[in-house]
Parts: C-alpha cells; sequence; structure tokens
C-alpha cells in the first residue's frame, strides 16, 4: 500500500480519494502511510479524503483521533464529488490569479 | 487455563501468521469477545512489530518469542525481543491534532495503541532486549 501511494503522489495528482472499505486489518504502520499520503498532498496542494464506513477504522481512527487530521467520508461518490469541486474551485482561483497578472 | 508459544524470524512477513494464529487460539477457546480480540489481534501487531524493528535495527536473525495465556480472569500475551532496548520515557509525544506539524509523524502510534487497546500494558526494556506484555481481563 505505502509504494503504491507512493507512487501516486510523486506524481502530484491534484485530487486522491483512498476507498478503505475493503480493507481488513490495519495497524500503526499502515495509518502511517495514510499520514505520509495526507502530508504529500497538503504539500502539493492536492485535495485529499478517505472513504470508510468500517467501524473498527472508525474506533482506530478516533482512538488515534487521526479523524481530525484527516478529510472522512462514509461515501465515495461523496468523497469523489468534494475532491472534484476542490479540484474546480482551485483551478477557477488559479485562472483568476493569472488573468489579473496578465492585465 | 494454557498457553502457547510461537518464534518467528525477524521479518515483516510473519506478521499477519502471528495475527491469525493468535486469533485462531483465542477463538476456539472462547478467551475473549470478538470486540477485545480485534483490539487484542492490533496490540500484539504493534508489539511484535516493534520487535521486528528492534532485531532488524540490532542486525539479529534471532527469533522473536510471543507467548500466550490464557486463564480464568485474563488473556496475557507476552512478546520478547532481543533488540538494543529502548528509554519509553524519551519516546517524543505527537504535536496536536490541530497542528500542521501532526503530519510529520508518520510513525510512533504503536505504543499508544497497545496502551489503549489492552487493559495493561507491561514494558520491560533494557541493553539486551524488550518484554512487551499485553493485558485482558476476560
Amino acid at each position: 500500500m505505502r509504494q503504491h501511494i507512493q507512487n501516486v503522489t510523486i506524481q502530484n495528482p491534484a485530487g486522491l480519494v483512498l476507498d478503505l472499505d475493503r480493507v481488513d486489518f490495519i495497524d500503526s504502520t499502515g495509518l502511517g502511510v495514510l499520514v505520509g499520503a495526507a502530508k504529500r498532498m497538503r504539500m502539493a496542494k492536492g485535495a485529499f479524503r478517505i472513504v470508510n464506513s468500517q467501524d473498527f477504522l472508525d474506533e482506530l481512527f478516533r482512538l488515534t483521533r487521526l479523524n481530525e487530521v484527516f478529510d472522512l467520508y462514509e461515501s465515495l461518490d461523496q468523497a469523489l464529488a468534494e475532491v472534484k469541486a476542490q479540484i474546480q474551485a482551485s483551478t477557477a482561483i488559479e485562472n483568476e490569479s493569472q488573468d489579473r497578472g496578465g492585465r | 487455563m494454557s498457553s502457547t508459544e510461537i518464534e518467528i524470524p525477524p521479518a515483516f512477513e510473519h506478521l499477519a501468521m502471528v495475527r491469525s494464529v493468535l486469533a485462531n487460539a483465542l477463538e476456539a477457546e472462547g478467551a475473549l469477545k470478538q470486540e477485545r480480540l480485534q483490539d487484542l489481534r492490533l496490540a500484539v501487531s504493534e508489539g511484535t512489530t516493534n520487535a521486528i524493528e528492534s532485531h532488524q535495527a540490532a542486525g539479529t536473525d534471532a527469533p522473536v518469542r510471543i507467548g500466550v495465556a490464557v486463564e480464568a480472569t485474563q488473556v496475557t500475551v507476552s512478546i520478547a525481543d532481543q533488540g538494543g532496548g529502548f528509554d519509553p520515557a524519551k519516546l517524543k509525544p505527537h504535536p496536536p491534532v490541530t497542528d500542521p506539524e501532526r503530519l510529520q509523524y508518520e510513525r510512533g502510534l504503536g505504543i499508544t495503541l497497545m496502551r489503549t487497546l489492552a487493559d495493561r500494558c507491561d514494558i520491560e526494556t533494557g541493553p539486551t532486549g524488550t518484554t512487551v506484555t499485553l493485558t485482558m481481563n476476560r
């Protein structure tokens, strides 16, 4: 998982959604991978969301207080919609700023 | 009352086997409720990960030993390594979750989780190794 996420984040994507609904076990190493992904996405100013509807993961995020660090969603559709909206908003701001710079 | 001991080489590929053996043994015995068993499974995984890391850091191929004891009122799991030990008092606490610096900490949740998930977590550590004992009340 770490390698796969690193391969994706290294390309500085505008958005990344991790769907954990089929994950049946995660420990602190796995949580560290998620923290790393959040960090890299923040540095790249990309949108990052995690999808989870499993109780054991909810509990784990709560115990580690990572629920206050990550943007968690129960539905993949909702997370994807949020990421798309954030990317569109960022692009609009960027375009506006470029327009002003050109005048 | 029963007891089991597992020895694994210090490699992460054996972690899943440890979790599986532990869960199967305790499930077969009806030693813990399912939710508590999942807590113990995660805590043992954290302790075993630390033990494997400790052996790898010390460059030893010696096995990591995991002992499981089921008693009338509690289940105890001990994880013993022969690494170089550590000072629990020197563990750096993570910054608050509201601090952007929190994202700089990708590691260091293992001991916190063990202490949170187990009813009791005792750590004996020294230059010749570390033994973590996790206790769950039945």
